[in-house]
């Protein structure tokens, strides 16, 4: 007798596959693949050039939603119309700028029948990268010096503490190395142009990054953790390659980040090693990064755990996977007709 | 000098450290001397087995054996504690 698999319905946001690409093609890829249920997917999209809008093969339905600057209401609204149609079960954002709003709207959605998995809004706030200091300091966790600058002449206080070069980053995205006041400067003003302020200078930790994805329950469990070194970055720093890797250290690091602060959802662990092999933690991600689907190649569909976590259903802690499997990104022109342009961005819907 | 227990060496000399993602090529002679090195095979008897094997000097053997031992410490594929 066959078991008959229950059929959910999984909004899915993040479809910009592109050269600094969002997680939600690679979810998506991860939900198709899941062996607990299977899926229909709602693709959720701020622009009408999201790669994954146009993916009908594994994207059902998309509709754009507004921009989270545009208030929760706004994305409420927006989400109780989609809803009405598609009835979704399940909502997995996958940006870190729209996290806050779907925190937010967490029981208003629940109340419509859309359930998620993500950090209570304490653990969001605590991780911001402005808060990284004491994040560390509460956890006993190593974390490189930091400080949020509001102008370009903080900086210069920070050289004699930090030394040279500095990390100059954004608030939610956008890392620039500087090596001199002048870089700094500059990528100070970049920055700040595109995400606001503050602006995190960082001291920058020598030594090998290396990255952690997984998975808590929420009660300080691990449900999945595994560690990838990039072996391929673009100009933007992401990962255009790479490979899972058995660090003990570094899962050890995941396991009391997850009994410390038991983290609710997905997130990716930052990390930077240095020569003395001790591990700097440079970046909580409180999301499903882009590479998960390595995650899922090497025998732990992260994706697949977080959605049986949103409905309730129990599930088991992976404790195994494989190391050395690579990831190679690839980019892959489509043909679209205008039609399909057209409608997405006159109607909203695809 | 003992190698880890964990690093991965195809028959190609295709060597991968799946600790930190690092991964190798060696040559004949480095896979022979690696693979002796993991069997626990001591150095004297590492020198003699590739000598004959190779036709080569002792002498050269185990200039090259200290230096292939260097570099295997320098890329932390040895075990700290040293036998």
């Amino acid at each position: 007798m066959k078991k008959v698999k229950p059929k959910l319905t999984i909004a899915v946001t993040g479809l910009n596959a592109i050269d600094s690409p969002g997680p939600g093609v690679a979810v998506i890829r991860a939900l198709h693949e899941a062996e607990s249920f299977d899926c229909r997917i709602i693709g959720l999209a701020y622009e009408s050039l999201e790669p994954g809008i146009y993916m009908h093969d594994i994207v059902d339905k998309t509709y754009h939603i507004p921009y989270p600057s545009t208030g929760t209401e706004a994305l409420l609204n927006r989400l109780k119309y989609i809803q009405e149609k598609e009835k979704i079960d399940v909502v997995i954002p996958n940006f870190d700028a729209e996290l806050y709003s779907f925190i937010k709207l967490k029981s208003a959605l629940e109340q419509l029948g859309i359930r998620s998995f993500l950090p209570t809004m304490d653990q969001f706030e605590e991780r911001q990268k402005i808060n990284l200091p004491e994040f560390g300091k509460k956890h006993g966790i190593k974390v490189p010096g930091s400080k949020a600058v509001y102008s370009p002449g903080e900086i210069n206080k920070l050289e004699s503490d930090y030394g040279w070069p500095l990390v100059i980053k954004g608030k939610y995205y956008d890392a620039i190395l500087a090596y001199t006041r002048e870089q700094a400067v500059s990528a100070y003003h970049k920055i700040s142009a595109k995400w606001g302020l503050p602006i995190i200078v960082q001291e920058f930790i020598h030594g090998t990054e290396y990255n952690v994805t997984g998975l808590g329950d929420g009660a300080g469990n691990t449900i999945a953790a595994v560690p990838m070194r990039k072996q391929y970055i673009t100009d933007k720093g992401k990962a255009w390659g790479g490979i899972s890797i058995t660090d003990d250290k570094a899962l050890a690091l995941t396991t009391h980040f997850l009994e410390k602060t038991k983290w609710r959802g997905a997130f990716e662990l930052e990390l930077m090693k240095d020569k003395a092999g001790d591990y700097y933690l440079l970046e909580i991600n409180p999301r499903i990064p882009a590479w998960i689907y390595l995650a899922v190649g090497v025998g732990q569909n992260i994706p697949e755990a977080l959605t049986k976590l949103a409905i309730g259903l129990p599930t088991a802690p992976f404790t195994t996977y494989e190391a050395g499997k690579m990831f190679i990104r690839y980019a892959w022109d489509m043909i679209v007709s205008l039609k399909e342009f057209e409608q997405i961005s006159t109607t909203g819907e695809l | 000098m003992k190698i880890k227990n964990n690093i991965a060496v195809s028959e190609n000399g295709f060597v991968f450290n799946p600790a930190s993602g690092e991964s190798f090529t060696t040559n004949q002679v480095g896979l022979e001397m690696l693979n002796l090195l993991r069997k626990g095979t001591d150095k004297e008897a590492i020198i003699a087995t590739i000598s004959e094997k190779f036709d080569a000097d002792a002498s050269l053997i185990e200039h090259d054996l200290n230096d292939f031992s260097e570099m295997l410490k320098q890329y932390h594929l040895h075990q700290h504690e040293e036998s």
